[in-house]
């Protein structure tokens, strides 16, 4: 796992802490941001990871771009003696998979698609060698995700599932991206998972539909009440199936400010998912349901 | 006071220096595409720089008064009206109580700056009353201009007659050159695709807006080859999604590049060539589409250089506003 870094222009630094993605990658960028934060040098102004990847703003009127670049790479040396355990939550999420919403935006855009004659659903079962749709959702929705970058548009999660290499789902990128997606679609691209905050552009595969807003500006809805984005990286995901009444109920329920998401805190330490997956996943669940 | 749209214009928003700090949950800065231009209409209506204005693009709204205010009208070359009278640009003039500020056709550039002395005062939102479109946040109920909307202004106490000095004036129009400092996934593609990347002549596309600005009319870029790492995706384009600085430069699938603006798009899984610096980000949103344009390659050295003539000009106009 190599760092490489790079000026973007004369405002930005952007660190690449591995080509590919792994959750090594994604704790060591988070474990150099944190201690990016807790340096509090002048002239930083905004500090974003990414999956594998971060990026640091910076006013060179402030701090000369070298020596922000120096500061960075210190940083990197003493942040790879940071634990990498994380004081995270785990949040329930809904899925309305195969949702008609979806299906009619993806029918629209078909001749974008790697495969017109499909679903995007059928699709990505198919070459993930998942047995159907049934298949697809049992492989989808078993494993949790993790949430290795918040971004693209206000709140939107990139989510990374916590499985082997082996058992991860993968899947192309629309050939030419869709001008619009409905909100709150699930989507994916590459390895990832991730949630349309807002309705517009975007390029993933569209699986199923969630009830649950994750990003409200106005701060109405209860649980975004403190802040208008859910989501934060660190975070841990478990998609629920759902079928449309249950949708339907749950979208009444929102609307009408009852609705509260299940969030428990949870620990996470990579050493120990490194070590035994299915067991650090089971205790990821027991902290969700309560035991 | 208020002022009441008569005609919202083609795409109104309210901007002002933007929104910095919540980029890392996706939440762009926004602010002004040509924030020198709207720094200079504040100064000269008697407002602090980053005071909240209009953004008016290639088309100007038709506003009605409600109480007499001080307008300056910078950017783009779109000449205001009083009541049918044509006012100069770049210099504040007065509007009376009940009268009618409209726009002739644009003739150079893309966005012009109107600023009203006390600023538009709709309320801040995480510190800015920029609008971002895409997240309905900001501005005037976080959406452009509507026929109707009653736009609040705060207190004001500017005067009319006071100029910025035409040689402090950016004069939009003609064929373009971006300063580019080549970096992030420069390493995807071969010597002779960077080598024509420079060399050819580009052209805006008309998908440019806020987010970004699209060029087309260059050869395509041939990439280095290599197996794609895991999580990226199959296309020689895609990386493992990451943030995108702004100003930088993507090449979707090696054809058109776009270069991200204010209300960037903060990732995403595709490469980038290098970032175009801070000081020709103005520029940019001065762009027509079919403007030629052409990236130069400068260092960082020649970078701070741009950024440290930008804010000579920028405090040149505040010292003759003073």
């Amino acid at each position: 796992m190599t760092t490489r870094y790079s000026f973007g222009g004369d405002e930005h630094i952007f660190v690449e802490c591995d080509e590919e993605m792994s959750l090594e990658a994604f704790f060591k960028g988070l474990s150099i941001t944190n201690a990016l934060k807790a340096a509090q040098i002048k002239g930083v102004t905004e500090i974003c990871p990414a999956n594998a990847s971060f990026q640091v703003r910076f006013d060179p009127d402030v701090i000369a771009p070298d020596d922000m670049m120096r500061e960075l790479k210190a940083l990197e040396a003493a942040a790879q003696s940071a634990p990498s355990t994380l004081e995270t939550r785990i949040i329930e999420v809904p899925v309305f998979y195969n949702d008609p919403w979806t299906h009619e935006t993806g029918q629209r855009f078909r001749e974008r698609h790697q495969d017109p004659t499909s679903t995007d659903i059928e699709y990505t079962a198919r070459i993930n060698g998942l047995d159907g749709i049934d298949g697809f959702i049992k492989a989808h929705s078993g494993a949790p995700w993790f949430v290795s970058m918040v971004g693209f548009v206000a709140g939107l999660p990139f989510l990374y599932q916590m499985t082997d290499r082996s058992r991860q789902i993968q899947s192309p990128k629309y050939l030419r991206p869709r001008t619009d997606t409905p909100r709150l679609t699930v989507g994916h691209g590459g390895c990832f998972a991730c949630i349309y905050s807002v309705r517009g552009a975007g390029g993933y595969q569209m699986f199923g539909i969630t009830p649950m807003p994750i990003y409200d500006p106005h701060q109405t809805t209860p649980y975004l009440r403190d802040f208008m984005c859910l989501f934060k990286p660190g975070d841990i995901v478990k998609w629920k199936p759902i079928d449309r009444a249950e949708y339907d109920h749950t979208v009444a329920e929102v609307d009408a400010g009852r609705w509260m998401p299940r969030i428990a805190p949870v620990t996470f330490s990579l050493a120990e998912f490194q070590a035994d997956i299915d067991g650090t996943n089971a205790r990821v669940m027991e902290a969700l349901n309560g035991h | 006071m208020a002022i009441n749209v008569i005609k919202p214009g083609l795409s109104t928003t309210v901007q002002d220096l933007g929104r910095p700090g919540y980029y890392h949950i996706g939440i762009p800065t926004s602010g002004g595409m040509d924030m020198l231009s709207l720094a200079a209409a504040n100064l000269a209506v008697g407002n602090p720089a980053g005071a909240a204005v209009l953004e008016a693009v290639f088309m100007g709204p038709e506003l009605e008064f409600t109480a007499d205010a001080v307008v300056a009208v910078t950017g783009a070359d779109l000449p205001p009206k009083v009541d049918g009278v044509e006012q100069a640009g770049w210099e504040s003039f007065p509007v009376k109580k009940g009268q009618v500020l409209s726009f002739a056709f644009l003739k150079a550039g893309a966005r012009a700056y109107i600023a009203v002395s006390g600023g538009i005062d709709v309320p801040v939102v995480l510190g800015s009353r920029s609008t971002y479109t895409l997240g309905a946040l900001g501005g005037f109920e976080g959406r452009k201009l509507q026929a109707g909307d009653v736009l609040p202004v705060g207190q004001g106490a500017g005067k009319a007659g006071r100029s910025v000095p035409a040689a402090l004036r950016r004069m939009p129009g003609g064929p373009a050159e971006l300063r580019m400092l080549p970096g992030l996934y420069w390493h995807r593609i071969t010597e002779a695709a960077g080598k024509g990347f420079f060399e050819d002549t580009w052209k805006v596309a008309p998908e440019a807006d806020r987010i970004g600005y699209r060029f087309k009319a260059g050869r395509p870029l041939e990439f280095e080859p290599r197996e794609q790492p895991f999580g990226a995706g199959s296309d020689p384009s895609n990386i493992v999604d990451a943030c995108y600085p702004y100003g930088s430069v993507q090449v979707p699938g090696g054809t058109e590049p776009i270069v991200l603006h204010r209300d960037a798009v903060s990732g995403g899984g595709y490469f980038m060539l290098g970032t175009v610096v801070s000081a020709d980000m103005d520029l940019i949103g001065q762009l027509q589409p079919h403007t030629p344009t052409r990236f130069v390659k400068v260092s960082m050295e020649q970078a701070l250089q741009a950024r440290h003539d930008r804010k000579a000009v920028l405090d040149g106009i505040a010292a003759a506003l003073a």
